[in-house]
């Protein structure tokens, strides 16, 4: 199934790109997207204790399923206001 | 003139009487804020209320030792509307008689724009003041933006708290420095 990645701030500077297309192999959960991210782009593994993540723009946690066509958001922490 | 869910933007808005119709309660904007007007739309909703306490977000020169240049802001947008809004309803939860209403801006902001405005009314000072603090705080907590420092020399993305809306510690933190 696929899904779209939306990556923010530095998480987005560090893969090259806010959003990303991937295939992964269903059933799937957030962590599973994320594995696959990092496989590729190893460099956003220093997220992983510090990132927040979101399924279709609600916050959600790592062990939640994901759908064919969900947007899987991660997100650095945050520094709004 | 109260809350309406409007589902065609997907936004709480205060639709209110006169020059102040449909100014949205949350927003996430790339335009300028406009204090003013937030305020006059929560005084508008607010009659018979007896204070409305106010809070501006600036961009600051200075950060860390660093001469900032200025600030580009970046958000996921509808989450960062939806945690606003999550917040309105936890300030309305803790103090059923305030009313809260706060614009982020995002994008290139300069030293000295506003960042942020949130207003909070209440029958009194008490209620008015801690939503509005209690606002910020959790804005810095739980809202999906981020800083894209440009300083002198260089830029940075800050980062700040992990965000996770259910952390009650965080929540209470937040209370605490509210009603401190």
């Amino acid at each position: 199934m696929r899904v779209t990645v939306r990556l923010f701030a530095r998480l987005r500077d560090l893969a090259g790109a806010g959003e990303l297309v991937r295939e992964v192999q269903a059933p799937a959960t957030v962590q599973t997207v994320w594995r696959s991210l990092t496989a590729e782009m190893p460099s956003l593994v220093q997220y992983e204790n510090t990132m927040s993540v979101a399924v279709n723009a609600e916050y959600a946690k790592m062990a939640a399923a994901v759908s064919d066509g969900d947007e899987v958001a991660f997100l650095p922490p945050v520094s709004g206001g | 003139m109260r809350r309406a869910w409007d589902a065609a933007t997907g936004r709480w808005t205060i639709s209110g009487v006169g020059i102040l119709e449909q100014m949205p309660v949350v927003a996430v904007t790339r335009d300028p804020l406009d204090l003013q007007a937030l305020t006059a739309a929560i005084a508008n909703e607010a009659a018979g209320d007896g204070a409305i306490a106010a809070f501006t977000g600036l961009v600051r020169d200075h950060n860390q030792g660093r001469k900032v240049r200025f600030l580009e802001y970046e958000a996921y947008e509808p989450l960062a509307v939806r945690a606003l809004e999550r917040i309105v309803d936890e300030a309305r939860d803790t103090w059923p008689d305030a009313r809260l209403a706060m614009h982020h801006r995002i994008g290139r902001i300069e030293i000295g724009e506003a960042s942020i405005i949130i207003v909070a009314a209440s029958a009194h000072r008490a209620h008015a003041f801690a939503a509005c603090r209690y606002a910020i705080e959790r804005v810095k907590q739980i809202v999906p933006i981020w800083k894209h420092e440009h300083f002198e020399g260089g830029e940075v993305w800050l980062e700040g708290a992990t965000a996770d809306p259910d952390d009650e510690k965080a929540k209470l933190a937040a209370y605490r420095i509210a009603c401190a």
